[in-house]
């Protein structure tokens, strides 16, 4: 049983570990907390469930669509409602309050248009599953981590090896050095909204077709989740949220097996609480910002 | 008399300056917290449980509530001292979120389904009373000796606690006062509504605070006050939206955001 469940942990955990990503990659640049992250998430999960309606269950065009469309809705997320306060050097909380307002207007806008209740998430996939010792792998869940997985080693190639990864690493490290070589952080900011909100709809569409149940509200569990793995993984670090968004997965699985399972949305947050008062750091997270 | 709507409207205002006037305090001290909506369940849970299985006069009830928010506060006050900043931030989110899911499932308070039938004891007038007190402790707060040294704790914890402030003193009790008064908001609110549920202390009520707070203005209390005003009176001015208002609420926090940064009577630092 044990490794069913270790299996299904990790399935959960990549698409945490892809909204903890997002939230890492901005506040790397801008030591934003991105509270409407949830929302672009949950954007890219109506999204999806758009195409998938229009396509006829096309899980690929669905994949596509939800991510362009919340990349679209994160490039406008800095655009209208971010870059003017940094412009205008307001205080430094005043951009987070600004994501509270964005979150409540995308809550409302996609609940006038698709409905406030829960709704199904159709799709077309052969219902295969494989049997590989005692533990049952079905396609969809197969799928779930190949997309998570590839995405991630996709994003891990970009900082790494392109031009515009290592100005992004550049600007989150100091903006104002990055800057002065040269780098346009402006457009960086911008480039670094878009893959998070991107990979945040990439899991919203999974969520969707992992629990074949989305609602316009589903963004703000799914988003504090996604917090406290970017902070276990240490704020800032790509693959500090990774670990961080594993970690809370496979609590979560766990605990509903072997533990009260009607307490599994709280166990991600004890140990949250644990590692900030063991190591204020987070698991991988250098000092950097705690001192902040 | 006021009719029954200006009535409710006037009461939520004044449960809302007491809910904003509990984060007012731990921010005034530097402290940032996005789970004053943990606080305020515990108060209205406890209240609403002592009043209405084991009768408790509404005072007394009330006072718990707060006590038993207030006890709480002290406890997620002591990881406050060693974290800051975004770190607070999320640690607050988290506390918030499990207090949710523990009156979710704690079935002498009606897990899920919520508690109901419980006693209108708030009136405008006692609001009025209790709203004016808290008030005018913070206007006596201003000066006094325990009010400069918060002050000094957010300008420079080093400073001050070379000049004698006990940081842990200061950082411990202006997180455990603020979550007792969000409790006392709590209490009020549960005798009021008489029906609570988990999900109306969840985290859209601690950002709601959170905004009342940095909408007014950090600067000082009346900005705090100012902001509970705000947000209670403008989804209600809004009403000819209709469905829209929420969403035209939400703009105007960005845009709000984009033109006074520093909030409505904030000092622009």
């Amino acid at each position: 049983m044990l490794e069913q469940q270790l299996l299904n942990g990790v399935m959960l955990g990549s698409t945490y570990a892809l909204i903890a990503i997002g939230y890492t990659l901005i506040f790397g640049v801008l030591h934003l907390v991105h509270l409407a992250h949830g929302e672009v998430f949950m954007v890219g999960a109506f999204a999806g469930l758009a195409a998938v309606k229009f396509t006829g269950g096309d899980i690929f065009t669905a994949l596509v669509v939800g991510t362009a469309a919340s990349a679209l809705v994160g490039a406008l997320v800095e655009l209208l409602a971010i870059r003017p306060i940094r412009r205008r050097k307001g205080h430094m909380l005043a951009p987070m309050i600004s994501t509270i307002g964005v979150g409540i207007v995308l809550q409302e806008v996609v609940a006038r248009t698709f409905g406030a209740e829960q709704v199904g998430f159709p799709h077309r996939m052969e219902p295969v599953s494989w049997h590989v010792g005692s533990v049952t792998v079905t396609s969809l869940q197969l799928l779930i981590l190949g997309v998570s997985i590839v995405l991630m080693v996709a994003l891990h190639l970009f900082v790494t090896r392109t031009k515009l990864g290592m100005a992004m690493r550049a600007t989150a490290e100091d903006a104002g050095i990055a800057h002065t070589l040269g780098i346009r952080s402006e457009r960086i900011v911008l480039l670094t909204f878009v893959i998070a909100s991107g990979l945040g709809g990439a899991a919203g569409v999974l969520v969707g077709l992992a629990f074949n149940a989305i609602s316009p509200f589903m963004g703000i569990d799914m988003g504090i989740k996604g917090l406290v793995a970017m902070l276990l993984g240490g704020l800032g670090n790509i693959y500090g949220a990774m670990a961080g968004g594993l970690i809370i997965g496979l609590a979560e699985v766990l605990s509903v097996a072997y533990l009260a399972s009607s307490y599994r949305d709280a166990f991600a947050f004890v140990i949250m609480i644990a590692v900030l008062l063991l190591r204020p750091r987070g698991i991988f997270g250098s000092t950097h910002y705690v001192e902040a | 008399m006021l009719d029954q709507y200006t009535q409710s409207v006037l009461i939520f205002m004044g449960i809302n300056v007491i809910l904003a006037l509990s984060l007012y305090l731990p921010i005034s001290a530097g402290l940032l917290s996005l789970g004053q909506g943990g606080f305020m369940s515990i108060g209205a849970y406890t209240s609403a449980y002592l009043t209405l299985n084991l009768a408790w006069p509404f005072a007394l009830a009330l006072a718990a509530g707060s006590l038993a928010a207030g006890i709480v506060g002290l406890l997620v006050g002591f990881p406050a001292l060693r974290i800051k900043g975004v770190y607070l931030i999320i640690l607050t989110m988290g506390f918030g979120e499990i207090v949710r899911v523990f009156f979710l499932n704690f079935e002498p308070t009606g897990a899920a389904s919520g508690l109901g039938g419980i006693p209108g004891h708030t009136t405008l007038p006692l609001l009025s009373v209790i709203a004016v007190a808290v008030l005018t402790d913070f206007w006596q707060l201003r000066r006094s000796r325990i009010g400069r040294a918060i002050a000094a704790v957010r300008e420079d914890e080093l400073a001050a606690e070379i000049t004698g402030i006990s940081l842990t003193r200061v950082k411990v009790t202006v997180f455990a006062i603020g979550g007792a008064l969000a409790g006392l908001g709590g209490g009020l609110y549960a005798h009021y509504a008489s029906f609570i549920d988990p999900a109306q202390f969840g985290f859209q009520r601690s950002a709601e605070i959170f905004v009342m707070v940095l909408l007014g203005g950090m600067g000082n209390f009346f900005g705090a006050t100012l902001g509970a005003f705000t947000v209670t009176l403008l989804p209600e001015l809004l009403r000819f939206l209709q469905d829209w208002r929420m969403t035209f609420f939400g703009t105007l926090l960005v845009v709000m955001m984009i033109v006074r940064p520093w909030g409505i009577v904030g000092a622009r630092r």
